[in-house]
């Protein structure tokens, strides 16, 4: 099995450049530049440099004996992604894509976002290296993230309210490809997850991969061995690939990506297009989706900002297709309350996105029984999500 | 009655004027309207007419032809009827283009999708999501039902890049004037005169400008530069008003001579 993709800008059958001609040398032009900047040690150094200092890297692996002692007894670790500075494992990607904006002198940089995380990064970002920034976020995350809105005012970020179709994610990727198509020339576009046209999911993937090859390693150096299982949740599918990727030769180490179930698949409400979409073209890339019979996309269901999106990066769907990943969905009930329950057990309040794999974890855990090992990347921390979680009813006492 | 389906690169071609292509979203305002308006504008005078099949994600659009693509769909527009009455608008004998996102017809199935519009006498289709790169097997399949693929250029596009796209086109190539979406604008770009000339540098086919293309007086500038001027959304606006868009396309189509 060869996983050393893409091949041509492929994984499988799936990626690809499905993006207008006024892109394609933008896209010519970032490929190149990435290339060339990782083979230069000095940018490696740089990057090296900002992910220890700026960035807070390694981040912690932390052993949650508590929810494992909850969970019948096995092992699980936290990567601790949420300990990363701004709150989530976005600003990985953020801090190699503005090194690289700088390296092709634009001035400034664009972004979309869901939860609001990688707005935050992104703002983040261009805030320290003098960019000029605009991020694109739809009416109804703006709603949900509001502090997330905040802090990227406050940042001198642009916040670009995107109201066309749901006014979620899906919509502000829309809008910021299309900010990308008439500012090409001034402007870099980083995308926040493994989504989007060649070189983009490969790029976003190299700069993500630092969560599972310092995971593995630490792992390594605690327990002498590596994981049974190694659990992330999955929209676009960033913090995802980036645990995975170190542990894809591993043939005796299980990975699972989450999904967002929503209100449960039968209901149609949710967000789980590797689960339940079939192939089709989003925002540049053929990939798992989710779409009516007539090639729509359909609107999609998550409690979670950062997990509603109808489609998903298109390395997830060839793993998916050679089952070296397996994709779970699990619904907004059950991340809430694995949320709360590693709040309460743990005293870490976990984004309602690894609130999903935290669910998953806890079902696994009841499989392996005690002595089962089991990884989950914990991708970002849960202030943002507080009254969203407050809005499911009462935490009890 | 099935006629002999119009050749595009003959319709387009400039003989001292400027051909103008007019552009209206299948199903907007909605399904009977659309034809009604398709059928007037067949017979306004323009030299082809460019059908747009709603998709709920199109990148390359602007404000108005995204919200007359909302609309159609709200209304229950799909695929298969958007071909449909394409078909009725090709009996008034005009060449007609379709123009689509490439995720509606892999849905469709690409094979069928090309059987049907060729059935429905159609010219040509523009799928401006498609760079030529990625354009097979679905252009194979277009070409095989004898349908013009026609491919676009862009002020961002390189000169070895532009001979490729020139190559794989047929029918007509369409220049990009500006680098963005569509959407109507007051001034044409700088740079458009050289661009145009560049291009056809390198293509026999007629040249057609489009993207924010919408008043008389570019109708004037472009005369002599392109052989055919593509208007979209300022017509799509008037439609969505409410408004007739014939005074308009004749006031253009005034300036094109």
């Amino acid at each position: 099995m060869n996983l050393k993709h893409p091949v041509r800008g492929r994984f499988g059958a799936y990626g690809g450049q499905y993006v207008p001609e006024t892109l394609m040398t933008a896209l010519d032009e970032l490929e190149g530049v990435w290339h060339e900047a990782k083979a230069d040690a000095q940018f490696q150094l740089e990057l090296a440099g900002y992910r220890h200092a700026f960035i807070g890297r390694p981040t912690p692996l932390y052993a949650a004996t508590r929810l494992g002692a909850h969970f019948g007894g096995a092992h699980i670790h936290l990567k601790r992604e949420d300990l990363c500075h701004t709150g989530a494992h976005k600003l990985n990607n953020a801090v190699g894509q503005a090194l690289l904006a700088i390296r092709m002198r634009k001035p400034r940089v664009i972004a979309e976002t869901g939860a609001g995380q990688h707005g935050v990064a992104v703002a983040t970002v261009a805030a320290r290296f003098g960019l000029e920034c605009a991020i694109y976020m739809g009416t109804e995350d703006m709603r949900r993230q509001s502090m997330n809105v905040r802090r990227m005012k406050l940042l001198g970020a642009e916040v670009k309210e995107v109201t066309s179709g749901t006014k979620t994610l899906k919509d502000a990727t829309s809008e910021a490809i299309r900010d990308w198509v008439t500012n090409v020339g001034t402007t870099h576009y980083i995308i926040g997850s493994v989504v989007g046209p060649h070189p983009y999911p490969e790029m976003v993937r190299d700069l993500q991969r630092v969560i599972g090859d310092e995971a593995r390693d630490q792992y390594l150096s605690v327990d002498g061995k590596l994981p049974d299982v190694v659990v992330a949740c999955v929209g676009g599918g960033s913090n995802a690939i980036g645990i995975f990727t170190a542990f894809l030769d591993d043939k005796d180490v299980s990975l699972v990506g989450v999904e967002a179930a929503g209100s449960g698949i039968k209901s149609g409400k949710h967000a789980a297009s590797l689960v339940a979409g079939r192939p089709g073209v989003l925002h540049g890339s053929y990939s798992y989706l989710l779409q009516d019979g007539d090639g729509q996309v359909l609107n999609t269901h998550s409690i979670s900002a950062g997990l509603d999106y109808p489609g998903v990066g298109p390395e997830h769907s060839f793993l998916r297709d050679l089952e070296r990943v397996d994709y779970v969905a699990v619904s907004d009930k059950d991340a809430v309350a694995a949320f709360k329950l590693c709040t309460r057990l743990e005293g870490i309040m976990p984004a309602l996105e690894p609130s999903h794999a935290l669910h998953q974890a806890g079902v696994i855990a009841r499989e392996l029984g005690p002595g089962g090992r089991i990884l989950v990347c914990l991708s970002g921390r849960g202030d943002k999500d507080m009254d969203s979680v407050e809005a499911q009813g009462e935490v009890e006492n | 009655m099935k006629t002999e389906t119009a050749r595009l690169d003959q319709a387009l071609r400039a003989s001292g004027d400027l051909k103008l292509v007019a552009y209206m979203m299948a199903g907007h305002p909605n399904k009977k309207k659309s034809l009604e308006v398709g059928k007037k504008l067949a017979t306004s005078g323009i030299a082809a007419l460019e059908i747009g099949i709603p998709f709920s994600d199109p990148l390359a659009d602007g404000p108005v032809i995204q919200h007359a693509g909302q609309m159609a769909l709200e209304h229950g527009m799909t695929v298969g009827a958007s071909l449909e009455l394409a078909a009725a608008i090709a009996r008034e004998g005009i060449p007609i283009v379709l123009m689509t996102y490439i995720n509606p017809i892999l849905s469709h199935d690409p094979r069928r999708f090309a059987a049907e519009a060729a059935q429905a006498g159609v010219s040509g289709i523009i799928i401006p999501d498609l760079p030529v790169e990625e354009s097979e097997p679905v252009a194979g399949w277009l070409r095989s039902a004898s349908l013009d693929t026609v491919f676009m250029v862009s002020p961002t596009t390189s000169p070895a890049r532009m001979a490729s796209i020139c190559e794989h086109s047929s029918g007509f190539v369409y220049c990009v004037t500006v680098t963005g979406i569509t959407g109507a604008r007051h001034e044409l770009p700088s740079g458009m005169k050289d661009l145009l000339e560049e291009v056809k540098k390198h293509t026999d086919l007629p040249v057609a400008a489009g993207f924010g293309i919408s008043r008389p007086e570019h109708m004037k500038a472009l005369r002599g530069n392109a052989d055919a001027a593509v208007v979209g959304s300022a017509i799509v606006s008037e439609i969505d008003k409410g408004e007739d868009p014939i005074p308009l396309v004749k006031g253009l189509l005034k300036a094109c001579r």
